[in-house]
């Protein structure tokens, strides 16, 4: 960002005082007027989130054996509590849209846990 | 001996553009550095410890900040893999565009590149067309007219955190939105460059990532010919006058003025030209919504017909005050935030402190363009101590205006009823 943050703060600030006319603007102006250069990257490191487990439990290793392939754990802690259906439809569209090799068992299991771990919603 | 591999281009100097395509970089082989799977770096994550909590009832309602991803600040961390980092709210009050590294994050599946060669990368361009196309980031950048344009990339399921009933997928608060200046070049140029056939009227788009199974589906997108060659739909190659940061597409990433950003494919490498509609589960299976007024149906009911999500729709935000805030009361109190149009420019933005009745303007900022954020601002004074509501409305230029009522349909996407930020005066 070529402006300050500091100083977009203090001009906000001075321009709430006087006058309530208080926009903070980042001018579209300021970048055009940037040449506009590409560098090659440095290859990036991205986290792989293999730091979160799911719940101990009954079915808990069939759903880290299944679900992790494609996701991170979290996504699935992040799912907020939903009824056994809402569960098996997630779970019937990981397979069918998506092809989660998950077999029919391991499915019911799957919705199973996630019903018991989750809560009623 | 032939030139090294490029190590800066700036655009439109002809001798450096020159010396890259001598140079043996250019042919020489793989696309790409490393491929995702072997590339990921088994580096645990370590948020900051901070978390956010955005009191939601019916699951998980705190998230940690996250400053772990490359060329990334201070993040909400949703998921790590693939990453959903979402903007932190409190960006939107700085300006309207969002900086490039706390442009939120999104993507569907994990196996995408952790480095690409920008000597070696190349967009086809193929399918029904007269002269099927290989080109490089030079020759995009070399051979075709640059444009800019300001637009708001938002998430179809921006907001779905806050739908009740509770909806399974991306558990987004308001931040899966960013704005920027795009820079890049027509994809009308290059559709035109390759030669449209005569009766081929969809292009559908890919880029470099895949899905980590090989038999579940590629990530692609589809647009009309027509809309591909409106002149606004653009193939950008940097954000706010800096190149792409890679988890939003380096090197090049389409952009869709005015529509959803699930259509924005990043690390855009494939164009094709087909004479049918997009066949894949991502329009045909997901991102669908009902066809009802506000995209919206009672949540037991299942008797509507789904359509594919497209444009945007008009949003507004309170920006300077968070719900619970303590105000001055009686004294002039300073109300600002951004609003969007959708696929419209904002024709107005009026604030209500009596849940909707009655509704008083207020004062646009400056115009950065029909798709861009747009700040507000008014001065209010709430007489009497106590809870005041702040109710913010967006009509866009096609008199399109946010809904009072809660959007909801059962993929949680499009969510823009009008926002509420209740402060305490006192």
């Amino acid at each position: 960002m070529r402006e300050h943050p500091t100083m977009l703060r203090r001009t906000r600030i001075a321009l709430l005082v006087t006058s309530f006319a208080g926009f903070a603007a980042w001018s579209a102006v300021a970048y055009a007027a940037k040449p506009l250069e590409l560098h090659p990257k440095p290859e990036v490191d991205l986290p792989f989130g293999d730091d979160l487990s799911f719940p101990e439990g009954p079915g808990s290793d069939v759903v880290a054996a299944n679900c992790v392939t494609c996701h991170s754990v979290d996504h699935t802690l992040n799912q907020p509590a939903l009824s056994r259906e809402e569960w098996h439809k997630v779970v019937d569209k990981m397979i069918t849209a998506y092809k989660a090799p998950i077999s029919k068992d391991d499915a019911k299991t799957i919705v199973d846990y996630l019903s018991r771990v989750k809560g009623e919603p | 001996m032939p030139g090294p591999a490029l190590t800066c281009w700036l655009i439109g100097i002809p001798v450096l553009m020159k010396r890259s395509a001598s140079s043996t970089a250019m042919s020489r082989r793989g696309l790409l550095s490393a491929a995702a799977a072997s590339g990921f770096g088994l580096i645990a994550q370590k948020a900051l410890g901070e978390t956010i909590d955005f009191h939601v009832a019916g699951g998980p309602s705190t998230r940690p900040y996250t400053t772990t991803f490359p060329e990334k600040g201070r993040m909400v961390l949703q998921r790590n893999r693939p990453p959903w980092l979402e903007t932190p709210f409190d960006v939107f009050d700085k300006g309207v565009f969002t900086p490039n590294n706390q442009h939120f994050v999104s993507w569907h599946w994990a196996t995408f590149p952790t480095s690409v060669d920008l000597n070696s990368f190349a967009l086809k361009v193929h399918g029904q067309v007269e002269r099927p196309l290989s080109l490089s980031l030079q020759e995009l950048m070399r051979d075709l007219p640059r444009f800019e344009i300001a637009a708001v990339s938002q998430c179809a399921g921006n907001s779905r955190l806050y739908a009740n009933p509770r909806i399974a997928g991306a558990q987004w608060a308001n931040g899966s939105m960013s704005n920027a200046l795009y820079t890049g070049v027509r994809l009308k140029d290059v559709l035109d460059k390759a030669g449209v056939k005569a009766g081929a009227g969809h292009v559908l788009f890919a880029g470099l990532d895949d899905p980590v199974l090989p038999e579940a589906p590629r990530f692609v997108k589809s647009l009309a010919v027509d809309h591909a060659r409106d002149g606004e739909v653009m193939l950008a190659f940097a954000m706010n006058g800096e190149q792409l940061p890679m988890l939003n597409g380096f090197p090049l990433k389409l952009i869709v003025p005015g529509w959803s950003a699930v259509y924005w494919i990043k690390m855009l490498n494939d164009i094709e030209i087909t004479d049918r509609p997009d066949p894949s589960v991502w329009t045909t299976r997901s991102y669908r919504v009902p066809d009802t007024a506000n995209y919206t149906v009672e949540p037991e009911k299942a008797d509507f017909k789904l359509i594919p999500i497209t444009r945007n729709v008009p949003r507004s935000f309170v920006t300077n005050l968070k719900p619970g805030d303590t105000v001055k009361a009686g004294a002039p109190q300073l109300v600002r935030g951004i609003a969007f149009g959708g696929d419209k420019g904002v024709a107005a933005v009026d604030l209500s402190l009596d849940g909707g009745r009655t509704w008083q303007p207020t004062v646009l900022g400056r115009d950065e363009g029909t798709y861009s954020f747009r700040q507000w601002q008014t001065t209010v004074a709430l007489p009497t101590r106590g809870t005041h509501a702040l109710t913010v409305r967006c009509t866009n230029t096609d008199k399109v205006m946010q809904p009072m009522q809660r959007v909801w349909n059962p993929g949680g996407y499009l969510q823009n009823q009008v926002e509420t930020v209740e402060v305490v005066a006192a």
